[in-house]
């Protein structure tokens, strides 16, 4: 019998196309995601060298980065960001692939939309000119994210160069508590392992609070695995995505359904599979998660306060925070429940999907029911992560309850994660934000982010500060 | 791509954890479907003040460092995004080698692909490379890869490791698509049984 392997261990070898004396491999690539900011001087180069795509039938395309959220009837103002999605809309017709345009209803951020389409399957290697690809891991797909030489790469030959990460493996033991979310257990993985913990893994996510997850969770959870430095998270498929994936426009049908997820169910680690680094969390230790700093790894839990970096020994990390403290307007102490925000924004592919609507849309319910509003101080933005997650939403009169509560509705899009659109902080002004990234500038130049989920954003924007989403009730 | 072999320079220290792909080039810069011109967002929230002026205290607006062409960087230097334009901006201003204690997979595999040399360093290495950095113009660093040697302005030899594939691809100036285009048989041959495995993808 061959040792055991891991999750991983199993997708890696069955896209194994060559593998040098020195440990360079050749792997097959089976889904191609591509948007409009990190593929036109991909395209570019294939013109310049006379090449061609190889598959096109195994990539799809969509601008997400620089669509507007507005009333979109007008077009893109911003020439430059017109410019990149019509460059996208011009490759995608040269070299023939498939894209969901602007106006489509199933245009939206490119990892909501793989998933929601049926695009992103078990056993699958994925990639996408994008860091936020890892989120595909939630249905045990193997995705990395790239730069543009690789999605040249990939678009020219299918495959991709590269040495095979080592495993790791991150279990969360036991129950979440009440009010404490997917995103919250990220965050606290990360503040575990730090921002460059999983340098050089593959992290496979396992125990039962992960299994307990929705697929909407299990997403969140994968999405920021980059937050934690590692190359691809990983959860093994089960009946929750089968369940999810059944049905959905490109998922495979009938017969040739029951032959793939008869295979889908052999992807899980085997018994005694070896994992180079090993980290046990207890989901009954976490509570709701905020960052203080400017790297995600700077996190503390809402009852917390701003650390001190006197506390801190490492010379370059006591440099960092200092830097992170004066970039954020903060001082040593404060209870992150004092502090104050002047935005809110629900949105980005770490929290965009139906289940995080649904989870803000309550509290924004609860408040409703008390006489509450957003926080006349606070602008508070919703941006659902598609065109299909929007109407269903609508569908659901989510959007009312948003309306009514003072929340601002918009169109999809990956807004104010990275400010690439009209949608971005002030210098100075403070959010409390459903992203991934609370780096200097990210919303904005000067901007200043504190990551929480989506239903700590909603309680944020009507008490007008960081709040605890488990005094609410 | 541009061959790397050998490289003289001054070596600019930025001795902070963490640089991420934002602070090396914040996305308002990435609105561009071009590879070149990144160089003027390179750092842009830290080299310039909000009035688009020069900030005097960063370390490449400083008078000993404007031809700085090596940057000593803190821990995990490239985290984040996975922009490649992080890489050309670097390059495009005048920075063809980063030396820290670890990068971030995907801005380290970038780099590479754009003739950049990354090397990795022990904790106590960086720290005197960063010491050099810091006594400025006179303070010149020698980067030789081929010997897989940094020359300091003592002349102390730090030797570094190197993936043997990246190596020759930097050393040569190879393109790494037409080196697997070489391959289409085999990936042929794999596409052809994999979708005997698979066949409903």
């Amino acid at each position: 019998m061959s040792a055991p392997k891991t999750l991983f261990d199993k997708i890696w070898d069955a896209h194994l196309i060559d593998e040098s004396d020195d440990g360079t491999c050749l792997i097959f690539i089976d889904r191609h995601i591509v948007h409009e900011v990190t593929s036109p001087q991909a395209f570019e180069g294939l013109r310049t060298a006379g090449r061609k795509v190889r598959r096109p039938d195994l990539t799809l395309a969509v601008p997400d980065h620089n669509v507007p959220t507005s009333d979109r009837a007008a077009g893109i103002d911003d020439e430059e960001s017109r410019i990149q999605v019509e460059t996208l809309d011009k490759n995608c017709q040269d070299f023939g692939l498939r894209i969901f345009g602007m106006d489509d209803i199933r245009q939206g951020i490119c990892h909501v939309i793989g998933p929601e389409q049926g695009f992103t399957l078990p056993g699958t290697t994925l990639i996408c000119g994008d860091s936020h690809t890892a989120t595909h891991g939630a249905f045990g797909s193997l995705s990395f994210g790239v730069g543009t030489s690789e999605v040249e790469h990939v678009l020219a030959t299918q495959t991709m160069i590269q040495r095979k990460s080592k495993n790791m493996r991150v279990t969360v033991d036991g129950e979440l508590p009440l009010g404490v979310t997917a995103k919250d257990m990220i965050l606290a993985i990360i503040g575990e392992i730090g921002t460059a913990g999983g340098t050089g893994c593959v992290i496979e996510f396992a125990g039962e609070a992960i299994r307990s997850l929705s697929m909407e969770g299990r997403m969140t959870v994968c999405n920021m695995t980059i937050e934690g430095g590692a190359r691809a998270g990983l959860i093994a498929p089960d009946e929750t995505t089968f369940e999810y994936l059944k049905g959905r426009p490109m998922a495979p049908k009938g017969g040739a359904w029951e032959i793939a997820a008869g295979y889908w169910k052999t992807l899980k680690s085997d018994e005694g599979a070896k994992y180079d680094i090993e980290v046990t969390l207890k989901a009954e230790d976490i509570v709701p998660q905020v960052t203080w700093g400017t790297s995600p790894e700077d996190v503390v839990p809402i009852t917390g306060a701003v650390p001190d970096p006197a506390d801190e020994s490492d010379e370059a990390r006591r440099n960092k925070m200092e830097r992170s403290l004066e970039y954020m307007g903060l001082e040593p102490g404060i209870a992150m429940r004092d502090v104050k925000i002047d935005r809110m924004f629900i949105g980005s592919c770490t929290n965009s999907r139906i289940e995080d609507l649904r989870a803000a849309a309550e509290v924004a319910q609860k408040a409703i029911d008390k006489g509450r509003k957003v926080a006349d101080h606070v602008d508070a933005m919703v941006v659902p992560g598609s065109g299909l997650v929007k109407a269903q939403a609508e569908e659901e009169g989510l959007d009312r309850i948003f309306i009514d509560a003072g929340f601002d509705w918009r169109e999809p899009g990956c807004s104010m994660c990275l400010a690439m659109n009209a949608d971005k902080l002030t210098p100075g002004e403070r959010c409390a934000s459903t992203s991934n990234r609370n780096f200097e500038g990210r919303q904005g130049p000067g901007g200043r982010t504190h990551l929480v989920s989506p239903a700590m954003a909603a309680a944020a924007a009507i008490a007008g500060h960081l709040t605890d989403i488990r005094d609410l009730d | 791509m541009e061959k790397f072999e050998k490289l003289t320079s001054v070596a600019a220290p930025l001795p902070i954890a963490n640089v991420d792909t934002d602070m090396i080039i914040p996305a308002r810069y990435l609105k561009t479907i071009k590879r070149t011109g990144l160089g003027e967002g390179l750092f842009a929230n830290m080299r310039f003040k909000e009035d688009g002026s020069d900030n005097e205290e960063f370390v490449l607006n400083q008078p000993a460092y404007k031809d700085a062409r090596i940057l000593v960087a803190g821990n995990n230097f490239g985290c984040g995004s996975s922009r490649e334009h992080a890489p050309w901006a670097l390059m495009d201003y005048g920075i063809k080698c980063v030396i820290s204690t670890d990068f971030a997979d995907i801005f380290y595999n970038n780099s590479f692909k754009n003739g950049m040399l990354l090397i990795k360093v022990g904790p106590e290495e960086l720290d005197l490379l960063m010491d050099d950095a810091g006594r400025g113009a006179n303070a010149t660093v020698t980067v030789d890869l081929e010997a897989q040697e940094i020359t300091g302005p003592d002349g102390g030899v730090i030797k570094f490791e190197i993936d043997s594939f990246k190596k020759h691809c930097l050393l040569n100036g190879l393109d790494d698509i037409g080196l697997t285009m070489e391959k289409e048989d085999k990936i042929a041959s794999f596409e052809e049984s994999h979708k005997a495995a698979q066949p409903w993808l």
